[in-house]
């Protein structure tokens, strides 16, 4: 599903060259559940970034569905994005102003659905991460692990190929760190690929695939 | 694509979101509307006002001055011409015309006038019957002097209303002998007060034949000619009629100015109108200064809410869609706040006209829907600027830039 080759990210800062990703070569197929680590400053989430289109690489190639997709304009990114690919943030990234239910049904809303379809989606969504009765809470009235499930729900219901994931349970308790990630490797388990990247080995080890960075490059990726 | 009531539904959301802020740009542009309205009623009412003042001033009045106040082209004026002056004679001749209602000579001049121990120095009008048409005068007691011939000079007089208070008090007035300059006059008629009287005071006046006033001026022309046309449609024919006749009478010298009522309203009109798209213009001001206010507390937003615009685009938004919910919350803005400037404006100028009774204070219908559209127009224009920047930031430099 997805072939990275040669992927160069480079930051100029002042008059230094900063080589976040160093000719990263990467093949994920679908339905994989992979997780990253690595020290900070290793280039885990620039690679996030760069897989969800959320960034261009400096150089390399990267293809989506074999479609060269650091090619496309823009607008042609978004539509990827907003047709194939959930996020999953460390700070929730809900807006505060609307409702739970609400922020869940963002994606669909920004796609043109009508309010019927998409409302119905977004309380089954809510259904199945156990947090439909707060649908009509706002962000600020619900607890870290609830709001991170809103962004999971908010993630899910456009029925994306991948789902990223970066230090989903950075901001969380452990228990509620733990429902996250039983939440994510639900979704994984109906055929998503799950990609996510995290500082916590327990979690790290769950992934069948895992993959280690250090300064830009990947130093390993083991399978079990 | 996203729909365009979701989009209004997430502006509203946003504004909702943003007390503070919403309410800063809908006070700002609401005074701008506001005062656009406010201010054309005012100009608005002031030509109406002038308006009526001329239509009480007499109907189809025509008036008639000795001498030519322009050269209309034609003849260079023959060397050391004097006007002739315009006489009783020359104002019955004018009523050859079948345009012409009535004629009431004038003759005017100040003079002292006394009843018993109480003297004033007032304005003396020596006129026939038909200046009561063509004036509209109304008497609140007696009667107005009367047609035995304008070259008759009967000692009759009628005294205005501020005239009578002054020399009689409580006292009766009619019947009661006035002494104007050397002679005596009989106060007939007591005019009644007029609440609209541009031009000169009728209340501080006295009113006598034409005849009487020419001898008591010792003169024999007069001072102008009054002229009621037939109908508003007659007016143009009888200036026509009126110049003719009196060049006729005058060896074919074109010495005489004729002023049509419908003249002097035309350039006071133009007058006012400018005025009023001065004002409006000046008010407008106000409604640009709301739309740089709009642009910055808009790019304050922008600035606050770069993680929101991030997101949005993470879960797909383009470009377009950005623009346009950053737009419809700056147009949504600005229509709110323009309406509400147009309540604040409707309600000021009803709460004006209670005031000010006698002067009507009511916004033009193109004052309202211009204020109201540059009011949009402006929180468009001034909203674009920001939302471009919005929808240019890169997704990764939205999300991660930390706060
Ligand atoms: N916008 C940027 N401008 C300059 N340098 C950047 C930028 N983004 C990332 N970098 C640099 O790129 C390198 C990789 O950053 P990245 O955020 O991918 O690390 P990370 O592995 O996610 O770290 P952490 O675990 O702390 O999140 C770092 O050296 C960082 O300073
Ligand atoms: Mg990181």
């Amino acid at each position: 599903m997805i072939e990275l080759t040669n992927i160069n990210r480079n930051f100029e800062v002042g008059e230094e060259t900063v080589h976040a990703l160093r000719d990263i070569n990467l093949n994920i197929d679908a339905g994989e559940y992979i997780s990253i680590m690595g020290p900070s400053g290793s280039g885990k989430s620039t690679l996030l970034n760069i897989l969800g289109l959320l960034d261009q690489p400096s150089s390399g190639d990267y293809r989506f569905n074999s479609q060269a997709v650091n090619q496309l304009a823009d607008d042609e990114q978004a539509q990827v994005r907003r047709e194939h690919i959930g996020f999953v943030f460390q700070f929730f990234h809900l807006i505060p102003r609307l409702s739970a239910i609400d922020n869940v049904a963002l994606p669909l809303t920004l796609a043109g659905i009508v309010p019927e379809t998409r409302n119905q989606k977004a309380k089954a969504a809510m259904q199945a991460l156990g947090i439909a009765d707060r649908a009509t809470h706002r962000p600020d009235q619900l607890s870290g692990g609830q709001r991170q499930r809103v962004a999971i729900a908010r993630a899910m219901i456009t029925e994306p190929q991948l789902i990223l994931a970066d230090e989903p349970t950075g901001n969380l308790d452990r228990a509620s760190g733990h429902e996250v990630i039983e939440a994510l490797e639900g979704l994984n388990q109906k055929g998503i690929t799950l990609i996510i990247v995290t500082h916590d080995p327990a979690l790290g080890q769950r992934a069948c695939r895992r993959l280690n960075m250090d300064d830009g490059k990947i130093v390993s990726d083991l399978n079990s | 694509m996203m729909r365009l009531a979701d989009v209004f539904r997430y502006s509203l959301q946003s504004m909702l979101g943003h007390r503070g802020r919403t309410l800063l740009i809908l006070l700002a542009m609401a005074i701008g509307v506001a005062a656009v309205v406010v201010l054309t009623a005012l100009g608005e009412g002031a030509r109406l006002y002038v308006l009526k003042q001329f239509t009480t001033l007499g109907s189809h009045m025509i008036i008639v001055l000795p001498g030519r106040s322009e050269t209309s082209g034609g003849a260079p004026p023959l060397l050391g011409e004097i006007p002739r002056d315009l006489t009783i004679d020359d104002a019955l001749a004018l009523y050859q015309s079948h345009a012409v209602n009535n004629v009431a000579p004038v003759v005017i001049g100040s003079a002292p006038v006394s009843w018993q121990a109480r003297e004033r120095e007032v304005l003396v009008l020596g006129t026939t019957a038909e200046m009561e048409q063509v004036r509209q005068l109304t008497l609140a007691r007696g009667k107005f002097i009367s047609t035995n011939g304008p070259h008759r000079g009967a000692a009759v007089c009628v005294i205005g209303h501020t005239l009578r208070k002054e020399l009689f008090g409580n006292q009766q007035a009619l019947g009661q002998w006035l002494r104007i300059g050397e002679r005596r006059f009989r106060v007939i008629g007591e005019l009644a007060q007029q609440s609209h009287s541009l031009g000169t005071d009728i209340g501080d006046l006295v009113i006598i034949p034409v005849a009487s006033a020419q001898a008591l001026f010792n003169t024999e022309s007069l001072f102008r000619i009054l002229i009621q046309a037939k109908g508003r449609d007659s007016i143009a024919p009888a200036k026509q009629a009126v110049e003719e006749i009196i060049r006729k009478r005058h060896d074919g010298e074109n010495d005489i100015t004729v002023i049509t009522q419908d003249s002097i309203l035309a350039t006071f009109d133009r007058i006012f109108t400018a005025l009023t798209f001065a004002i409006a213009a000046i008010a407008a001001i106000s409604l640009a200064v709301a739309g740089i206010l709009i642009m910055n507390v808009m790019l304050i937003a922008i600035s606050q809410r770069t993680a929101e615009i991030g997101l949005l685009k993470a879960l797909g938004a383009s470009d377009t869609e950005i623009m346009l919910l950053f737009m419809s919350e700056a147009g949504l803005l600005s229509l709110c706040g323009g309406l509400a400037g147009l309540a604040l404006g409707v309600g000021s100028n009803l709460l004006l006209n209670q005031t000010f009774s006698d002067f009507s204070i009511i916004a033009p219908t193109w004052a309202s829907l211009g204020g109201l559209g540059l009011a949009l127009l402006t929180g468009i224009l001034f909203g674009y600027i920001p939302a471009r920047r919005a929808a240019h930031l890169k997704p990764v430099e939205a999300l991660t830039r930390r706060r």
